[in-house]
């Protein structure tokens, strides 16, 4: 094992400002307008002006032939630092990790981090088969299902080797309408009954609808900054407890059975001088139920093989004994597609400043974010995981 | 297990025959090396040349060692399924037309995990199977698993069937009945369980023995067809272009001779209106009505079939006249593939070695016995193969050809 030097921490770096652009299933706006949209909700909310933004990264899907620089010039912005983020479900935590070394390294003083997509009517399809050069020539051509057919590989594949029923996934999915309608989700209303769930279409067998996320148009944003700049601005904020990225881990393993946490999960508890008993609630990325189970497993909270054991103990909802993806999560909001990566940052960040209005988990002080994204052929390749704290 | 396949029910007129939806066919430069092996019904994966690490998906540089040195090399497809699912939607057309759909995720033997499109016979996790390389009815090469060991009716597979063109219950058009070759065809169709095969005859008042016999199986109908006249070619057309199934193209003029040995272009133009014109005006009339049924239920519009010849490759100087019209014959055959890939047709061209008949009487052996060959073409139908080599000599000249086709040409000039 090669000799690592001992990663910094995090401290002074504070994290502020979550913003929504509302979501709606289909647009004929471009990603341009949303990214506009948010950032211009990030200077309303903070009271920074424009020039006040000295750092940016974007994490968009649907900006291309543009990329990260095309936004300075469309929005007017002058960053002296600037990143191109598109890692899907990982790139809250990426963003996130990024800037507040930028900061740190006063490579700049407020980083504005913008995730936006649009959704046109059929443009969901137009992405499938371009969405890498591996999806192109080795999944696409395989019944265009989407990631519906990959998942429901993984998820069959956990089933099998863990034991975990429908039931189980159900459960969580469930749990998380119930944390949606806590405060309102845009596009579902109604609870989620435990039948309902089982008795949905199949879509790709084990998936069945519920399993699966809504493709939609929006945009969420934060500013990361020095805390003492924050406090200067007035702005509730968390501080960076830790934060902790892996790519393309355990590739040898012939399907996906975890995410890369955890290679680096002693360092991520380390920095923060804490244990997974201390987080107060769990924001994860799920595109799909069996994605949770795993950043269950991988980030500490039971061992690997154990998640359904500890979906049957639990209860998900914002006031249950284990809070998870307390604003309903993607299952219930719908995903903005890269947007969707930044959804459990900004949910992370309105409990631990006390703006999760009718859904607060109570005493919340420490949160811990998941991560995962990017599957370019047959498994999630980014992870990624922050724990985010109240001010000292 | 897969049920056996039952004889289509009678199409009703009335009802709109439905159009084709490709299934996507993009693909990259490197990964159509997967297709290019698949035409030629080999699974072919990227080695690293340094280190010995199959690749998958195909890509530019190794995964293990990121030596840029991968070559395609042929695989034998051993290995156990992972997971398996079923598909009950799609956002493409082409699935979404032949919902449910199965795939599964394999791991080969030799390392790599493989999305596949999944036999029906493959249903448990950790069952051994058998990955092979496909072309679908876009022409691309999409890998697929089958049970190891085969399964009763294996072929009768809905996924299968729509990566081959088996002539079960297809019906098929023969252009000539009279040779040796084309009577071996009509009856490995006829073995095949196609259900109609049409079988051409240019000049009635010639008795050839076989014929009789021939024409007396109930799934034959002999149809007048001389493809050296437009008119009778569209004639038939006319009957029975809207029915065909499968069109193999089998007339041909072959006489030995080169330059020097005959004087005169006659012989020449002769073998040039069959194999050559021959082809093209078959092609301007039943390539239209192939292409509209290309998504006729079960029983579609699949495939056309041209016997033409190693000599294509290459001119043969002792049959040199001949080689050249297979060689023009060659080039139009190209050309129709690309015109008929757009609706899933699927152009088969055969490079047999010599035949074992009357016109190449002073060859040496080895020569291709006009069975063997006829069985190749069905079996090739039913691979779903694009480019066939049948018969020990054309594998040789094939290999020679790929090796240095200018090589080739001077070792054939000096007489082999």
């Amino acid at each position: 094992m090669a000799v690592r030097a001992r990663r910094q921490g995090y401290e002074g770096v504070a994290v502020c400002v979550p913003v929504t652009v509302p979501y709606v299933r289909y647009s004929t706006r471009g990603a341009f307008w949303f990214l506009g949209r948010a950032v211009r909700a990030l200077l309303e909310t903070s009271g920074l002006r424009k020039d006040d933004i000295d750092g940016l990264t974007v994490s968009s899907f649907s900006l291309a032939p543009d990329t990260a620089v095309g936004v300075t010039q469309h929005l007017g912005l002058s960053p002296r630092w600037l990143d191109h983020l598109p890692n899907g479900g990982a790139s809250g935590v990426m963003a996130l990790r990024r800037a507040a070394r930028a900061v740190q390294a006063g490579d700049a003083s407020v980083v504005a981090c913008v995730a936006a997509d649009t959704n046109h009517v059929d443009s969901f399809r137009l992405m499938l088969g371009s969405f890498s050069q591996f999806a192109r020539d080795a999944t696409y051509p395989y019944g265009s299902g989407g990631p519906n057919a990959l998942f429901a590989f993984i998820t069959a594949n956990y089933m099998a080797r863990s034991g975990a029923r429908r039931e189980d996934f159900g459960r969580l999915c469930v749990d998380q309408r119930t944390n949606a309608l806590a405060w309102g989700s845009r596009f579902f209303r109604k609870p989620l009954t435990l039948d309902e769930y089982l008795a949905a279409r199949p879509i790709a067998e084990p998936i069945h609808l519920f399993d699966c996320v809504m493709p939609c148009a929006g945009a969420e944003a934060f500013l990361v900054m020095s805390e003492q700049r924050a406090r200067d601005l007035g702005l509730a904020y968390a501080t960076v407890r830790g934060t902790i990225e892996r790519h393309n881990a355990f590739q040898d393993d012939p399907v996906m059975v975890r995410g890369g946490w955890r290679v680096d999960l002693p360092d991520l508890y380390a920095m923060a001088g804490a244990r997974p008993a201390d987080v107060d609630f769990l924001q994860a990325y799920d595109d799909y139920p069996v994605i949770v189970m795993m950043q269950l497993e991988g980030l500490g909270f039971c061992e690997p093989g154990e998640g359904p054991a500890f979906m049957r103990a639990h209860r998900f909802t914002h006031d249950g004994s284990f809070p998870l993806n307390t604003s309903g999560g993607q299952l219930s909001s719908g995903q903005a597609g890269a947007a969707g990566g930044f959804m459990n940052v900004n949910e992370a960040l309105r409990q631990l400043t006390g703006q999760a209005v009718g859904r607060q988990v109570a005493g919340a002080r420490l949160g811990l974010v998941g991560g995962y994204g990017m599957v370019t052929y047959d498994r999630c390749l980014c992870t990624g995981a922050a724990l985010l704290g109240t001010p000292a | 297990m897969t049920m056996p396949l039952m004889r289509p029910r009678r199409k009703n007129p009335v009802l709109r025959t439905p159009q084709m939806n490709l299934p996507p066919w993009a693909r990259g430069r490197v990964a159509l090396g997967l297709t290019a092996a698949a035409a030629e019904g080999r699974l072919e994966l990227q080695v690293c040349q340094d280190c010995g690490a199959v690749q998958y998906p195909p890509r530019e540089a190794c995964h293990a060692c990121v030596s840029a040195r991968l070559r395609w090399r042929a695989q034998s497809g051993a290995g156990r399924l992972l997971a398996a699912t079923t598909l009950h939607h799609s956002n493409d057309l082409f699935f979404r037309e032949r919902l449910p759909w199965r795939l599964g995720l394999v791991q080969l033997d030799a390392g790599a995990t493989l999305v596949v499109h999944l036999h029906g016979d493959v249903t448990a996790p950790g069952q051994p199977v058998r990955v092979t390389a496909r072309l679908d009815r876009a022409g691309r090469a999409v890998v697929i698993a089958l049970p190891d060991p085969e399964t009763p009716h294996m072929a009768d597979d809905k996924m299968l069937r729509e990566m081959g063109c088996d002539p079960k219950f297809r019906k098929v058009l023969v252009s000539d009945g009279k040779t040796p070759l084309g009577q071996a065809l009509v009856r490995a169709f006829v073995a095949a369980g196609a259900d109609i095969v049409w079988v051409g005859h240019a000049e009635p008042w010639k008795k050839l023995p076989g014929f009789d016999a021939l024409s007396a199986l109930p799934q034959v109908t002999l149809v007048p067809l001389d493809v050296t006249d437009g008119r009778s070619v569209a004639e038939l057309a006319g009957e029975i272009a809207g029915k065909v199934d499968i069109v193999v193209n089998n007339a041909e003029v072959h006489r030995a001779h080169g330059i020097a040995a005959r004087r005169g272009t006659d012989a020449a133009r002769a073998e040039m209106d069959v194999n050559y014109f021959g082809l093209l005006r078959l092609a301007q009339e039943f390539g239209p009505a192939l292409k509209g049924r290309s998504a006729d239920g079960v029983a579609h519009a699949a495939a056309w079939v041209n016997l033409l010849s190693i000599y294509a490759l290459a001119n043969f100087p002792p049959h040199g006249t001949y080689a050249a019209s297979k060689a023009a014959a060659h080039s139009l055959a190209q050309c129709l593939r690309a015109e008929m890939r757009p609706a899933g047709i699927r152009v088969v061209n055969v490079f047999p070695g010599p035949v074992d008949d009357e016109w190449n009487q002073n060859l040496p052996p080895p020569k291709l016995a006009p069975d063997a060959l006829a069985r190749a073409v069905v079996q090739a139908l039913k691979d779903g193969l694009e480019d066939v080599y049948p018969g020990d000599v054309a594998q040789e000249w094939l290999e020679r050809w790929r090796e240095d086709p200018r090589v080739l040409e001077r070792e054939l000039a000096a007489g082999g």
